[in-house]
């Protein structure tokens, strides 16, 4: 994981975002996320908060959002505690940005199931796309990051897209995913090998098999 | 009470105690970095690893583990040996070897325990981790490379301080200790996270580069920054006090120091008066000690002779300038310097008699005009832990911020008279309540009005005494106990219009009253008295003296002598047994024991450390009307309270960047 850093304070980030606030919808979102916890716990809804405001300042930008300065401090007064444990909330979890980023964060995981499965291939892909990691692209389309085990080890080599992962990518899906994307359309998420449900076995089951049409009792067996 | 068994040998531990704790009661000695008996635990660090059976079979950290019947605990087996050296061998992999060019290298947590715990070389040879260094204002210097990620300056601003304002930003490897936009720690406690840090990554920056432990002479001490008297050790080097640091005192200052002073010690060699000085056609001239003398001889001022206590002397000083006024045929003493006349006859009534560590203990605390954060920055975190304990607490006076939750009653002293129901209900119940007179309460006759209150409320029970006065000078307490008190305060001293004003370093008054008299001046520093002084007689400051100070709650404590007063300087007792000889009286002492005895046999409580006892409180005076604004409170900038304080440049950056919002460009290194 690359050092993050938060963007540093800047009189065009108080200019663009010191004036922050829910919008209707989202206001009573809030209001309902900390309505969750006891009163006097409402500290407890910073992390909700911080991703109601992160997606807030997505629909702003058409991104997937990301958290200035400002807008912590925001969430801070919103919810009546210290600044600085805010920004260590979100500084401390990777899937709050605190930098920027572009239309879509591409997300490919690189430990070692999806490395032994391609991910250099699929992080290839994604250089060929004009992405560099940790840069987003000069056309605000994509940024590009390397990230840990996402659990989709049985579905390896995935990448996650904003919201949405990719699983069992091969360089051509993975082409075919960024270009669906960048020409607005949906790709289908989830598996992208044809005949795969979710992360069921390739090829039908290799063990329980005798489970697979009626329950069976292997204790005899053991 | 659980039994258990400690490297084989069975002891009782308290209910509610750790691992770590029973191993100490058991007097073996557990390394750790993250915990400090005073804050949360984290048990982040991992030194504390010991084997706990029954357990899982691996090395548990003893800081977190709760003690309980019939474990059994081993801290010297080749496991917890390994573990230790394993938890050393990471700790060290990313802190840099400068221990030459660390100032915290001599009394270095780390240092020591990879000593006394480490395995002695290290296999780690690849590039150690760097962090940038985090600005955190005038007082801490930063070194964030050397940090071991303990947190426990995170847990001091947030617990004891109570001013959420160092963070861990980020996380593992990445993680770095630092202040929301590098902005500085500005509360008045901040230095104590120097002393917290384990390793040389907060330390001292006035301090930077003077000296190594080793060398410095170490000295115990009172600190006169304040009335609490906190313990102090004065590390010195040939002629002089380098740093002040806090002494372990659970009664009084528990193992804190505020800012003030801590800092204060930069004053003592800045503006210095350290030889005689007379005025001469309006003009200061340098002066002999004869010349001096003689001076003072022509003022032949008879009985017309008054003295004037500053806020930083000691009780001895004090007791030998009333002798001589004595001798002279003077009663007109006075160290109340601003003008305030409270009535000081029964002295329970001007005493913080619930004592520091007793406050705690409250559950119902009303404030009468103290800005407490200022006038006694450690009794707030008293009553900040009063209030974790789930004390309730009201202010009557301008609003400030408290750290706690606290119901301010508004400004005018009236609401006493009518008082919340919310408020009556609760210090109805409250089994200790107490009432806490400061500052800005004195002076709108708090003192009364208090009593009065105590009374309706009950506050003086078996084993508990609710009414409390703070005051802010450290001689206050010792000075009311010698008879520095007039009726009407210092108005009195100024109708008497005496012919000669001996002023102990009294640096706080209006002079202007005392436009016909002669002053003379006894004091260290070319501060305000100095200014209007007719004959400067250069004294000692508190660390050039023995002495005996009584701090807000009556504790008799003795301060040490540390180095000597600079240039012609003389201990102040010393001056005025010359100055007895100057005037032809005898004040009846000729050393300092001589002294010292004649103190005890005069005021026999100066004479045993400790609390003073002075007895039943009055009764609250009848028909006491509380009225009064309070517009503000005594102290206008925390950090220049005294004469030491406002030479000190260190404590002058402070004023200028944290109060008056200054700023400086950092120095490239």
């Amino acid at each position: 994981m690359a050092a993050r850093h938060a963007e540093p304070d800047s009189p065009e980030l108080r200019a663009r975002w010191g004036s922050f606030a829910w919008t209707e919808a989202n206001a009573a979102k809030a209001k309902e996320i900390v309505a969750r916890y006891p009163a006097g716990r409402q500290r407890s809804a910073v992390m909700p908060l911080l991703d109601l405001a992160q997606r807030q300042v997505g629909a702003v930008e058409n991104t997937q959002g990301w958290l200035p300065l400002p807008v912590m401090e925001f969430v801070a007064r919103e919810l009546d505690m210290p600044v600085i444990r805010v920004l260590e909330v979100a500084t401390f979890y990777t899937m709050y940005n605190i930098q920027p980023v572009g239309r879509f964060h591409v997300q490919v995981c690189g430990t070692t199931p999806c490395q032994l499965r391609g991910s250099d291939d699929i992080m290839a892909a994604c250089k060929a796309k004009g992405m560099k990691k940790g840069h987003t692209t000069a056309d605000g389309l994509w940024t590009l990051t390397e990230v840990e085990c996402m659990g989709n080890c049985s579905s390896a080599p995935m990448v996650q897209i904003n919201d949405d992962n990719y699983e069992d990518l091969t360089a051509e899906s993975v082409t075919h995913v960024l270009d669906e994307l960048a020409a607005g359309r949906q790709p289908k998420t989830g598996t992208q090998l044809p005949g795969r449900h979710t992360v069921e076995p390739i090829g039908g089951p290799t063990t329980l098999v005798a489970m697979v049409g009626e329950n069976h009792d292997y204790r005899g067996e053991w | 009470m659980p039994k258990l068994k400690v490297d084989g040998v069975e002891l009782e531990v308290p209910a509610g105690a750790t691992v770590l704790q029973a191993c100490e009661l058991a007097g073996k000695e557990i390394p750790r970095f993250c915990y400090h008996e005073r804050l949360s635990i984290a048990g982040n660090c991992r030194m504390c690893l010991v084997e706990v059976k029954p357990g899982p079979p691996k090395p548990q950290a003893s800081c977190a583990l709760p003690a309980s019947e019939g474990q059994e605990i081993r801290t010297d087996s080749e496991m917890v040996k390994k573990a230790r050296e394993g938890v050393m061998e990471f700790l060290l992999i990313n802190h840099p070897l400068d221990c030459p060019i660390c100032d915290q290298g001599g009394e270095c947590d780390l240092q020591d325990q990879s000593v006394a715990y480490g395995r002695g070389a290290s296999r780690y040879h690849e590039n150690k981790r760097a962090v940038t260094e985090k600005y955190m204002g005038p007082l801490i210097a930063t070194t964030m490379t050397r940090c071991i990620h303990c947190t426990r300056c995170v847990r001091f601003s947030e617990e004891v301080a109570g001013v959420d304002e160092i963070g861990a930003l980020y996380r593992g490897e990445n993680m770095q200790i630092s202040t929301y936009l590098e902005k500085a720690a500005k509360h008045e406690l901040s230095a104590n996270v120097i002393d917290l840090c384990p390793v040389g990554a907060l330390t001292s920056k006035p301090y930077a580069f003077e000296a190594r432990p080793w060398e410095l002479k170490k000295t115990l001490s009172i600190d006169v920054s304040d009335a609490l008297g906190s313990n102090t050790r004065i590390d010195s080097r040939g002629r002089e006090a380098l740093r002040i640091l806090p002494r372990v005192n659970d009664d009084v200052n528990e193992e804190w120091l505020s800012d003030r002073g801590r800092y204060m010690v930069d004053g003592l060699t800045r503006r210095r008066l350290d030889k005689p000085w007379l005025r001469r056609d309006g003009k200061l001239v340098a002066a002999s000690w004869a010349e001096a003398f003689d001076a003072v001889a022509k003022i032949n001022p008879g009985s017309a002779v008054a003295v004037i206590a500053g806020d930083l002397v000691d009780c001895e000083t004090m007791f030998a300038a009333k002798k001589l006024a004595g001798a002279l045929g003077s009663t007109l003493l006075e160290g109340r310097q601003t003008g305030l006349a409270y009535d000081c006859s029964n002295l329970a009534a001007v005493n913080f008699n619930s004592t520091l560590a007793g406050i705690e203990e409250a559950d119902a605390i009303l404030i009468v005009g103290s800005m407490v954060r200022d006038e006694a920055p450690l009794l707030n975190t008293r009553l900040r832990k009063a209030v974790k304990r789930g004390a309730k607490v009201w202010i009557v006076g301008p609003e400030w911020d408290p750290t706690y939750p606290a119901t301010f009653l508004g400004a005018d002293l009236a609401v006493l008279g009518d008082l919340p129901a919310e408020l009556t209900d609760v210090f109805g119940k409250a089994t200790k309540p107490a009432i806490i007179v400061g500052g800005a309460g004195l002076a709108k006759g708090g003192i009364a009005a208090g009593l009065a209150f105590a009374a309706e409320f009950n506050l003086i029970r078996e084993g508990w005494n609710g009414f409390n006065v703070i005051h802010m000078a450290a001689s206050r307490m010792g000075g009311l106990m010698l008879g520095y008190a007039q009726k009407g305060g210092i108005a009195d001293l100024i109708a008497a219009k005496p012919k000669m004003v001996i002023s102990l370093g009294a640096d706080e008054v209006d002079y202007t009253a005392f436009a016909g008299s002669m002053i003379v001046h006894i004091g260290h520093h070319g501060d305000k008295a100095a200014h209007v002084a007719d004959v400067i007689l250069p004294a000692a400051a508190f660390t050039e003296k023995d002495g005996t100070y009584v701090n807000t709650e009556g504790r008799v404590q003795l301060a040490e002598k540390a180095v000597f007063a600079p240039g012609d300087a003389r201990e102040d007792w010393t001056i005025l047994r010359a100055m007895a000889d100057a005037l032809h009286v005898s004040v009846g002492f000729d050393s300092f024991e001589q002294l010292r005895a004649a103190m005890v046999a005069e005021v026999p409580a100066l004479g045993t450390e400790g609390l003073a006892d002075y007895g039943p409180l009055p009764a609250a005076p009848a028909g006491v009307k509380p009225e009064g604004v309070i517009a503000g409170y005594p102290i206008k900038d925390r950090y220049l309270t005294n004469a030491i304080a406002r030479s000190s440049p260190t404590l002058q950056r402070c004023s200028a960047e944290l109060i008056h919002g200054e700023t400086f460009a950092e120095a490239a290194e």
